[in-house]
C-alpha cells in the first residue's frame, strides 16, 4: 500500500526536531513506525511532512535515578522487555512490553512512540497509569513533567501539545512488600488489547495496604480502577476478597464501554473483573517477602 | 504405527525425509515472486474499487486523474470494450439451470460488491498511480445490497444481477436411496441449522501480474502468481484475443494460494490490456486491503441438516438444504464446490442408506466465492461430524461408538457409495483406533468427568473422515461440467552428463513435489536426487498440465511421472540389451544398474545409459537419438484420502476462552515419498481449519461493507496459539496409483474444522450446549456458558 505524498526530515538533535516541527506546521513524529506509517499506508493519516526522530542518542537508554528507572523515549519494547533493570524494578512493564505486537513489532516500536499515539487497547499506557509513571515533555517553553494519568486524554489524545516531544518516562521501582503484574486478553487478530488489567499491591504480611489498578481496551483510555483500590483496601488478601474487590470494577468503566464485533461491550464489562482478579492475584503472589 | 499394507522391497528415497530443496531460497529470501519482476521501462498498474456493495455507476470523470503527474493512462468500461471479454466461468455443473452474470474486467453501469473494478490507472510509478485513484470522480447512485444467501433466494430481496431471477445462481440435486422412507421410519431424528462461516484466504503473497506485450511480434508474457499457468493462458487467450501460441505464462514463486489463486481475475486481465495499449510492460500487484476485498473467498454456506437413526445409533439416512453464497459474480471453479465437491462426499465414511441433499447456489453483493483449502469436502465433513456428536449426545451414547458403528469396513479395491462415487481403498475403523489409542481415549473420558467435578471444562473432539481428490479422470471432468480435462503430464529429459531435468504442467506453490518428484525419480531410474531437477510454472518450457489444486499434484502429476521413469526405464533396457548383445527381455534393473538376467557384472548405469543414447553412436536400428519420455496421464478414478482426528480442549468458563490442549490427527494418503513434507501439509492443513472452528470470519455489515478488511481484524491462527500437532498415519495403497500415493495436502483442514468444534461442545456439555455458530469466539462462548447457568 502507498502512502500520499509527505515530505520526509531526519532530526539529529532535539532541538533539530524542534526546529523542524516549527518549520513544517502538521508534521508528524516519526520513531519506530509502528504506530504512524500503517496509517500513513492506508491513507487513513497523510502529514505533510514527518520528522524522524529515531536516531537521537540522547533520547535512547535506560537508567537509574535514585529509586525512578528512567526509559528514554526512543527504547524499544524489545529493549524493555528484556531488560534486567526494568524486570526488577518494574516487572509488569516487562510484562506488558513482552505482550506488545509480536517480536518485529517490539524490535521496532518504541515506548515513547506508543504512549504519544494513545491507542486505548495499547499495553504499556495501562501498566504506567497504575505506575504511577510520569513523562518528561520537552518544548520550545522548556521542560515540563506529566502524571501518566493526566498525559492520557481520550481515544488517541494525549496532552501532549504540536510542538512538544516526549523525551522519557520515569517508573518508580516497585518497593518492599509491593508486587506488580499485567494480564491481558489480546484480540486475536491485532494483538491489542480487548482487556488489559495492571495492579500494583503494597500488602505488609499479606494484608493490603495500598492497590493501584488499572485497565486498559475498555473505554477511551487507560483509567484507574478506583473503586477496586479502596475496596481492596485493609483487606486480608485472599481469593474471596479479590474477586470481591475485582468486581467492583463496573463502577470505574461507567456506561460508554468500547465494543466491536469480536467482544462486545457487555462481554468486555463482564470479563474485565475477571482479569483485574487475576491481575491483583498475580501482582500479591509476587511480593517480596 | 499401524500399518496396514507393507510394500515389499524397501526402496531408498522414497519414504524418507530429506529436507525440501524449496526451502533454502525461501528461508533465505532470495525467492523471486511476480512482484520481484522488474522489466526496462516497466509501469506500473492500479484499480480503482468500488466503495460500495452494490450501486449504479451515474458518471466517471477521469481528467483529473489524467492530469496528474505521472500518469500514462486512466482506462474504465467503455476503453477496453472490444479488448477484453468478460472472465468465463469454467466449472458449467450441467442440470442444475446454471445461470452466469456477466463479470466484466471494469464494471458498466453497475458495481455488485466492495471491491468490483470500476476504473485502471497506470503511472510511471506505484506511488504516481495510486494518487491518481484519488482523482477519479466516480458518480454513484447507490443500491440496496444482499449479503444472506438464504434472503437473496427470498422475495423482494436486492437483485444482484437484473437478468438473473431470485439470485439464483444454480440448483444442484444429489439423492440415493430412499431418503424420505428413512426419515419416516426413523427412530430418532436430529436437526440443525448450520452457519459455514465466509472465510478469506490470506496467502501470505497478494496477487499479482506483470505483462510484457511485444508490439513487434505481438507476443505476450505474462508473469502471474497463479496456482495453474496453464489455465490462465487459455482463459488469457479467451479473454485478450492474443493467441495461445503467442502468450506464455510464467508463474515465478508463488506465495501460497490456498485456491484463490485457482480463479481468473480482472487484475491480470487489465494489465495485459494496458502493456498493449501503451506498449510497455506493466506490473499490477494489490495491497493486503484489496486482497482481502477482491481476491476470493471460501466457505459462505447456510446448511439445514436432518440425519436419520436408530436408537443403537445406526443412521439411516441425511438429508439437507443448502444456500451458498457464490458472491456477486461466478469464480473460475466456484459452482463445482458446493455441489460436486461437496454433495458428493455427503455420506462421508458411514455406511448412510439414504442421502437428498439440495443445493441452492446465490448471488450476493460479496466477493466472488472460489475453492478455500478442502473446497467442499469441509462443509460436508464438518455438517456430518457435527450432526453424529448431536446423535450421540441425544442417544446418550459415546461418539466414538456411534462412529464405529457406522463406518464402511476396510477394503483394497472399491467400495460403491450412496451418491455414486466409487471410493478407491480405504481401512477408517484403523484409523479410528489408531487415533484413539493415541489419547488414551478412555483415561482421557475418565479424566474429564473428574475434572468436570472440579469445575474444569476440558473437551474432547473425536472425527473420522473421507475426502475425494487427486482430481481426477477427465472423462468425468468432462460429465460434471468442468470446462477442462483433468490429466497431469510429465516429460522426463536426461541429459548427456546423467542430470534429469523434470518437466511437470502442474504448478506447486508451497508442496514441495520438487523434493518428492526429485525423488520419485531417484528411486525409479538409479540417479542421485540431487541429480534431478524439477521444473515448473512456464508454459513456453512445460507440457500441459492443468495446475495445483484439489491434492491432485502427486496424486495425478506423481502418477505421470512415475510412468515416464518407467518408459525411460524401457528403453534404457532396449540399449542395454543392444550394447550386451542380448535380447530386451532378458534385461534386469536393480540397484540403478542394468544387466543380463543372471550376469550382474556387466552392467550399464543408467549415465552410461544417457551417455550412449545422446551422443547415439551406437544404437539398436529404430531407435530414435536422446533419453527422454513424456507422459500424459489420466486418472482412472480420484484418490480418497482419509483419517481420525482427536482434539482435546480447555474451556476457561469465566471468560470462555478455548485452549488447545493437544490435537492428533491420523491420515492416511498411502505410502508416503516424503514423510516430513506430509507432516508439514497436514500442520498447516489442520491448523486453517482450527482457524475456522475459532477464530476466522469475514464479516459484512448490511451494507455489504467489509468489516475485517485488514489483518489487525481477521483472524488467523498463529503458533503461540497452538499446542504441537501429533501426525500419525496408517497407510492403505490407492489400487489406482503407480505408487500408491492419495493426496494430502487438504486432509488437515477437512478434518479439523469439525474435530476442534466438537471438542469445544463437548466441554460445554455440562452447561446444556448442544450447539454454537463458529467461529467459537470466546464471547460466544461465554454467552453459551451464562445461559446454561441460567438454565440450570
Amino acid at each position: 500500500m502507498n502512502p500520499a505524498e509527505f515530505e520526509y526530515y531526519r532530526a539529529g538533535s532535539l532541538d533539530e526536531a524542534h526546529r523542524l516541527l516549527k518549520s513544517h506546521p502538521g508534521a508528524k513524529l516519526l520513531a519506530g513506525g509502528h504506530s504512524l506509517l500503517p496509517l500513513m499506508k492506508l491513507r487513513l493519516a497523510r502529514p505533510s511532512a514527518v520528522v524522524d526522530i529515531g536516531r537521537i542518542a540522547e533520547l535512547k537508554g535506560i537508567s537509574f535515578k535514585g529509586d525512578t528507572l528512567r526509559i528514554g523515549a526512543l527504547t524499544t519494547h524489545a529493549e524493555i522487555a528484556s531488560s534486567g533493570d526494568v524486570a526488577l524494578a518494574a516487572p509488569a512493564l516487562a510484562e506488558a512490553a513482552a505482550w506488545v505486537g509480536d517480536q518485529a513489532v517490539r524490535n521496532r516500536g518504541t515506548i515513547g512512540g506508543n504512549v504519544s499515539h494513545a491507542d486505548p487497547a495499547s499495553d504499556l499506557p495501562t501498566v504506567l497509569v497504575a505506575a504511577g509513571a510520569s513523562f518528561v515533555v520537552v518544548g520550545p517553553r522548556g521542560e515540563r513533567t506529566t502524571e501518566a494519568a493526566d498525559f492520557f486524554q481520550g481515544l488517541m489524545q494525549t496532552s501532549l501539545a504540536d510542538d512538544e516531544i516526549l523525551t522519557a518516562v520515569l517508573v518508580p521501582a516497585v518497593k518492599q512488600d509491593e508486587g506488580a503484574a499485567y494480564v491481558k486478553f489480546s484480540h486475536p487478530a491485532s494483538r491489542y488489547a480487548v482487556v488489559g488489567a495492571a495492579a500494583f499491591v503494597t500488602a505488609p504480611g499479606g494484608t493490603c495496604e495500598a492497590a493501584r489498578v488499572a485497565v486498559g481496551g475498555l473505554v477511551p483510555r487507560p483509567i484507574r480502577a478506583a473503586s477496586v483500590e479502596s475496596a481492596l483496601a485493609k483487606q486480608k488478601l485472599s481469593p474471596e476478597t479479590i474477586e470481591k474487590a475485582a468486581a467492583q470494577v463496573g463502577k470505574d468503566l461507567g456506561d460508554d464501554l468500547l465494543g466491536d464485533i469480536f467482544a462486545s461491550a457487555e462481554y468486555r464489562r463482564a470479563v474485565a473483573a475477571v482479569y483485574v482478579k487475576r491481575a491483583i492475584a498475580a501482582a500479591a503472589d509476587r511480593i517480596r517477602r | 504405527m499401524s500399518t496396514t499394507v507393507t510394500t515389499a522391497a524397501a526402496p531408498r528415497v522414497f519414504g524418507s525425509g530429506i529436507r525440501r530443496r524449496e526451502d533454502p531460497r525461501l528461508v533465505t529470501g532470495t525467492a523471486r515472486y511476480t512482484d520481484d519482476i522488474t522489466l526496462p521501462g516497466m509501469v506500473h498498474a492500479a484499480i480503482l474499487r468500488s466503495p460500495h456493495a452494490h450501486a449504479r455507476i451515474r458518471k466517471i470523470d477521469t481528467a483529473r486523474a489524467k492530469a496528474s503527474p505521472g500518469v500514462l493512462a486512466v482506462y474504465t468500461a467503455p476503453d477496453i470494450e472490444g479488448h477484453l471479454k468478460p472472465i468465463p466461468c469454467l466449472w458449467l455443473v450441467p442440470n442444475t439451470d446454471l445461470k452466469i452474470g456477466t463479470y466484466s474486467p471494469l464494471a458498466t453501469d453497475t458495481v455488485r460488491y466492495v471491491g468490483d473494478c470500476v476504473a485502471v490507472v497506470v503511472g510511471e510509478t506505484s506511488y504516481q498511480a495510486y494518487d491518481a485513484l484519488e482523482l477519479i470522480d466516480v458518480d454513484y447512485e447507490p443500491l440496496p445490497a444482499i449479503i444472506d444467501p438464504e434472503k437473496a433466494a427470498g422475495p423482494g430481496a436486492p437483485q444482484v444481477h437484473a437478468d438473473i431471477a431470485n439470485n439464483q445462481a444454480f440448483h444442484w440435486t444429489v439423492a440415493g436411496g430412499d431418503v424420505d422412507a428413512a426419515f419416516k421410519s426413523a427412530e430418532i431424528v436430529v436437526k440443525d441449522r448450520i452457519i459455514q462461516q465466509r472465510l478469506i484466504p490470506t496467502a501470505m503473497e497478494t496477487r499479482s501480474a506483470v505483462a510484457q506485450y511485444v508490439p513487434a511480434t505481438g507476443e505476450l508474457t505474462l508473469w502471474n502468481t497463479t496456482q495453474n499457468p496453464h489455465i490462465v493462458r487459455f482463459a488469457c487467450s479467451v479473454v485478450t484475443g492474443i493467441p495461445e501460441d503467442r502468450l506464455r505464462v510464467i508463474a515465478p514463486e508463488v506465495g501460497g494460494g490456498f485456491g484463490s489463486k485457482i480463479a481468473q481475475y480482472p487484475g491480470e486481465f487489465l494489465a495485459v490490456f494496458c502493456s498493449k495499449k501503451l506498449g510497455r510492460p506493466v506490473k499490477w500487484t494489490e495491497s493486503r486491503s484489496e486482497n482481502y476485498q477482491a481476491t476470493t473467498h471460501g466457505r459462505d454456506h447456510i446448511q439445514d441438516v436432518e440425519l436419520a437413526a436408530t436408537r443403537d445409533g445406526r443412521i439411516t439416512g441425511l438429508r439437507c438444504t443448502v444456500w451458498a453464497g457464490m458472491g456477486a459474480y461466478l469464480s473460475t471453479a466456484a459452482p463445482g464446490i458446493p455441489t460436486i465437491l461437496h454433495g458428493l462426499m455427503l455420506s462421508g465414511p458411514y455406511q448412510i442408506p439414504a442421502v437428498k441433499e439440495d443445493v441452492y447456489g446465490i448471488y450476493t453483493n460479496a466477493t466472488p466465492v472460489e475453492a478455500y483449502r478442502g473446497a467442499g469436502r469441509p462443509e460436508a465433513t464438518y455438517m456430518l461430524e457435527r450432526l453424529i456428536d448431536r446423535l450421540a449426545r441425544e442417544l446418550q451414547m459415546d461418539p466414538a461408538d456411534v462412529r464405529r458403528k457406522n463406518l464402511i469396513p476396510r477394503f483394497d479395491n472399491g467400495f460403491d457409495v450412496v451418491t455414486g462415487l466409487k471410493y478407491d481403498s480405504g481401512n477408517y475403523e484403523g484409523a479410528l483406533s489408531a487415533a484413539l489409542d493415541r489419547v488414551k481415549y478412555k483415561e482421557l473420558r475418565a479424566e474429564q468427568a473428574r475434572l468436570r467435578k472440579e469445575k474444569k471444562y476440558i473437551g474432547i473432539g473425536v472425527t473420522t473422515y473421507v475426502e475425494i481428490c487427486g482430481l481426477g479422470p477427465s472423462q468425468v471432468a468432462g460429465a460434471v461440467g468442468f470446462q477442462g480435462g483433468l490429466w497431469e503430464s510429465a516429460i522426463v529429459r536426461f541429459h548427456p552428463t546423467g542430470k534429469v531435468n523434470v518437466f511437470i504442467g502442474a504448478s506447486p506453490h508451497g508442496q514441495g513435489e520438487e523434493t518428492t518428484f526429485a525423488q520419485i525419480v531417484s528411486d525409479e531410474l538409479g540417479v542421485s536426487v540431487e541429480d534431478v531437477k524439477v521444473v515448473h510454472g512456464d508454459t513456453d518450457v512445460t507440457p500441459m498440465g492443468w495446475g495445483t489444486y484439489g491434492s491432485r499434484t502427486t496424486a495425478v502429476g506423481g502418477a505421470a511421472l512415475a510412468i515416464a521413469t518407467r518408459k525411460i526405464k524401457d528403453k534404457a533396457k532396449a540399449l542395454t540389451a543392444h550394447l550386451l548383445e542380448a535380447a530386451t527381455e532378458d534385461i534386469d534393473y536393480a540397484g540403478g544398474k542394468f544387466f543380463v538376467k543372471g550376469s550382474p557384472d556387466q552392467f550399464k548405469t543408467i549415465q552410461d545409459i544417457a551417455l550412449l543414447a545422446n551422443i547415439a553412436w551406437n544404437l539398436p536400428q529404430g531407435m530414435e537419438a536422446g533419453l527422454e519420455a513424456t507422459t500424459f496421464y489420466d486418472p482412472p478414478n480420484f484418490s480418497y484420502p482419509f483419517g481420525s482426528h482427536v482434539a482435546v480442549v480447555e474451556i476457561d468458563a469465566e471468560t470462555g476462552r478455548t485452549t488447545l490442549k493437544r490435537y492428533v490427527a491420523v491420515d492416511d494418503c498411502g505410502p508416503q515419498i516424503n514423510p516430513v513434507i506430509v507432516e508439514g501439509q497436514v500442520h498447516g492443513g489442520v491448523v486453517q481449519g482450527i482457524g475456522q472452528a475459532l477464530w476466522e470470519e469475514c464479516v459484512y455489515d448490511e451494507n455489504g461493507q467489509l468489516l475485517t478488511g485488514t489483518l489487525a481484524d481477521y483472524a488467523v491462527p498463529r503458533a503461540d496459539q497452538l499446542p504441537d500437532i501429533e501426525v500419525l498415519s496408517t497407510v492403505t495403497p490407492s489400487p489406482n496409483h503407480p505408487l500408491g500415493v492419495k493426496g494430502i495436502g487438504e486432509a488437515g483442514t477437512i478434518a479439523s474444522t469439525a474435530t476442534v468444534y466438537n471438542a469445544v461442545i463437548d466441554a460445554l456439555a455440562p452447561f446444556g450446549v448442544k450447539g454454537l455458530r463458529m467461529p467459537l469466539t470466546p464471547e460466544r462462548v461465554w454467552r453459551a456458558i451464562q445461559e446454561g447457568q441460567k438454565g440450570a
